[in-house]
């Protein structure tokens, strides 16, 4: 009578997860649960209306860009274990975690990687630079239509002038990562907070 | 003498055993269920997933709190990261969304409709499961279902009866008492435990009654207690005649589907009505659809700018008993209706709050923001001021750009914040 039909998730995929991403097990379950109540088609993967229905993501300046950012190359549905691939670029970054594994491979939530998603968001043509035009739509996207065409232009002229340092008039990622340099990395992670099983 | 009884035995042993369990289930209800279902059973998981500190101002979350380094700078790259953050937020968890679907229960209540992420623990959990199925299914549902039947079809002949009266204050002291009667047993059908505060506080004749809104019970549960004048569209089918049935003998406000969205239309009706001070108070519920109990969604203004007195009533239910929330895209009213007579029981609380008018300088949207606080506060729900049209359609791009006027006051708002300071 009226209960979700969802397919519970199994053990080995919840050791998997945990080993790829970094979540713990109950984040995961929680996480599940949150993906199954969103996927409205029961198919076990999620569309992009399925994350346009959130209202506080449409209202979002990026959210088109942010939604993307789940999808891989030319897809239009994402699975849970994409889903969390992505989610896990935001968790917070475990100092004793790079003693653990030094031979592993970079983690998803790392610095380098974090500021990698925050570059994709504007290199919309994975080209690994970001132009002039590339950083206009983001611009444009994020202040709608309450500046100037000439005021937002020359905002991103003097943008690519500071950051740029080899003369191409383009922002390369290590570009890219000296001009935030400043901004605490902090700002880039979500905080998920559980009550202990 | 022997004889004589025994044929009546029968008679009263059908009349009073629905009644009686009517009266016993509850008190069972309210003594066993806390002490089966004790919190240590299947722990679930908190409400927000999400750590969020308190909101400071866009320029403050973007910039850090050490602005004045990035003063020369209009744009930083990284601004981006904080609207990539708060859309992550938003995908792992949101304010809108989870206020359509049912409650997520700390304890598992034993109802499988309630059973979200528990898998299966124990024998002894199971074998208390299938004995509150058989328990639910076998004696409550066809008792509850019953008495129902029974209550509505009294309910329409006495109605119709009392229609025919030419007398028109007989007409509608007797309509009260078959109306009461009538609510009364939906009551005793759906065994809802309902317990009144505040009743000096209940709404007067000639105002307007509004309230939050989880359930059509909700109808019922307030109307058991008063006559209301009910508000809404006409309905086809079995509603459409309770419909047409409660208005010969009491003036209830229902509009055809055509008329619904004629809004000078709804409202003259609704300022004739309230005007005549001899006629009951209007029930209208503000959000304009089902919310889940968690929660208050904006109120539309249009009740609010009548002018008259609000009495604003707030409603909570107890999910531990029974899941009263309708989700209205998953099952129909009589799925939904079986499923409440086949749960435990539903218990709520009833607060009436002293009434409010508008003040000088507060316009519509300003007091319907007020009133839903106030409900708000009492309930113990979340004040949101989405709107809960958000549950089938899509969110005002409204906004969106209100959030890039801001942004956009961060880039450019430099200029203005310097000269200010060079002036002083």
């Amino acid at each position: 009578m009226g209960s979700r039909a969802s397919r519970l998730l199994r053990e080995e995929e919840i050791e998997e997860i945990k080993k790829e991403t970094g979540f713990s097990h109950s984040q995961i379950t929680r996480l599940y649960s949150r993906f199954t109540s969103l996927d409205k088609g029961e198919n076990g993967t999620l569309s992009r209306e399925d994350f346009q229905r959130i209202p506080e993501l449409a209202i979002n300046p990026l959210g088109d860009r942010i939604i993307n950012a789940f999808f891989p190359e030319g897809e239009d549905q994402v699975n849970f274990r994409g889903f969390m691939r992505t989610l896990a670029h935001f968790r917070p970054i475990e100092d004793n975690e790079k003693n653990k594994n030094p031979s592993a491979t970079e983690p998803l939530n790392s610095r380098t990687n974090k500021l990698l998603f925050a570059f994709r968001l504007y290199d919309l043509d994975r080209d690994d630079k970001i132009s002039r035009d590339e950083l206009l739509q983001v611009l444009r996207m994020m202040v709608g239509v309450n500046i100037s065409d000439e005021q937002l232009g020359s905002i991103a002229d003097r943008t690519i002038q500071e950051a740029d340092t080899n003369g191409d008039s383009c922002i390369s990622f290590n570009e890219f990562i000296k001009a935030s340099f400043v901004v605490n990395i902090h700002i880039c992670t979500v905080v998920l907070v559980l009550v202990n099983i | 003498p022997s004889c004589h009884c025994l044929p009546q035995l029968p008679c009263v042993y059908v009349i009073a055993s629905p009644l009686v369990l009517c009266w016993v289930v509850p008190l069972a209800v309210r003594s066993l269920v806390p002490v089966l279902f004790p919190c240590g059973f299947c722990h679930l998981f908190l409400d927000c997933i999400i750590a969020k500190e308190s909101p400071a101002s866009l320029r403050q979350e973007i910039r850090g709190s050490a602005s004045c380094l990035c003063s020369d700078h209009e744009f930083d790259m990284a601004d981006i990261f904080y609207f990539c953050r708060s859309g992550v937020e938003s995908i792992v968890d949101d304010e809108v969304t989870k206020r359509f679907s049912a409650q997520e229960l700390e304890s598992w209540n034993l109802l499988t409709r309630s059973n979200y992420n528990f898998h299966h623990i124990n024998m002894r959990l199971t074998l208390l499961w299938g004995l509150g199925l058989l328990t639910r299914y076998g004696i409550l549902l066809p008792l509850r279902v019953t008495l129902a039947v029974t209550g509505i079809s009294l309910f329409l002949f006495f109605t119709t009866l009392v229609g025919f009266l030419p007398n028109a204050a007989l007409r509608s002291y007797l309509s009260e008492k078959v109306h009461m009667m009538g609510y009364r047993m939906c009551v005793s059908s759906l065994t809802a435990i309902i317990t009144y505060h505040n009743r000096e506080n209940k709404p007067k004749n000639g105002a307007i009654c509004v309230a939050n809104h989880t359930t059509p019970i909700d109808v019922i549960i307030l109307a058991s207690d008063r006559c209301y004048s009910l508000v809404g569209q006409m309905h086809r089918g079995l509603l459409g005649m309770i419909q047409s049935g409660m208005v010969k003998s009491s003036p209830h406000i229902w509009f055809d589907r055509s008329e619904v969205k004629d809004r000078h239309l709804v409202a003259k009706r609704l300022s004739d009505h309230v005007a005549d001070k001899t006629k009951q108070p209007i029930l209208i519920f503000p959000e304009g659809t089902c919310i889940n109990n968690t929660s208050v969604m904006m109120f539309k203004k249009g009740s609010f700018e009548i002018g008259c007195t609000i009495y604003p009533v707030a409603i909570k239910y107890d999910p531990r008993f029974g899941d009263a929330f309708w989700n209205s895209s998953k099952c129909g009213l009589v799925w939904y209706l079986l499923s409440m007579m086949s749960s435990w029981a539903i218990v709520c609380s009833v607060w009436y709050l002293p009434p409010m008018d508008r003040e000088e300088g507060e316009d519509a949207v300003q007091f319907a923001n007020r009133v839903k606080a106030t409900i708000a506060a009492q309930g113990g729900l979340v004040d949101l001021i989405w709107d809960g049209g958000l549950k089938r359609s899509k969110v005002n791009d409204a906004f969106k750009e209100e959030l890039q006027k801001l942004y956009s006051k961060v880039l450019v708002g430099d200029h203005e914040d310097e000269s200010e300071r060079m002036e002083i």
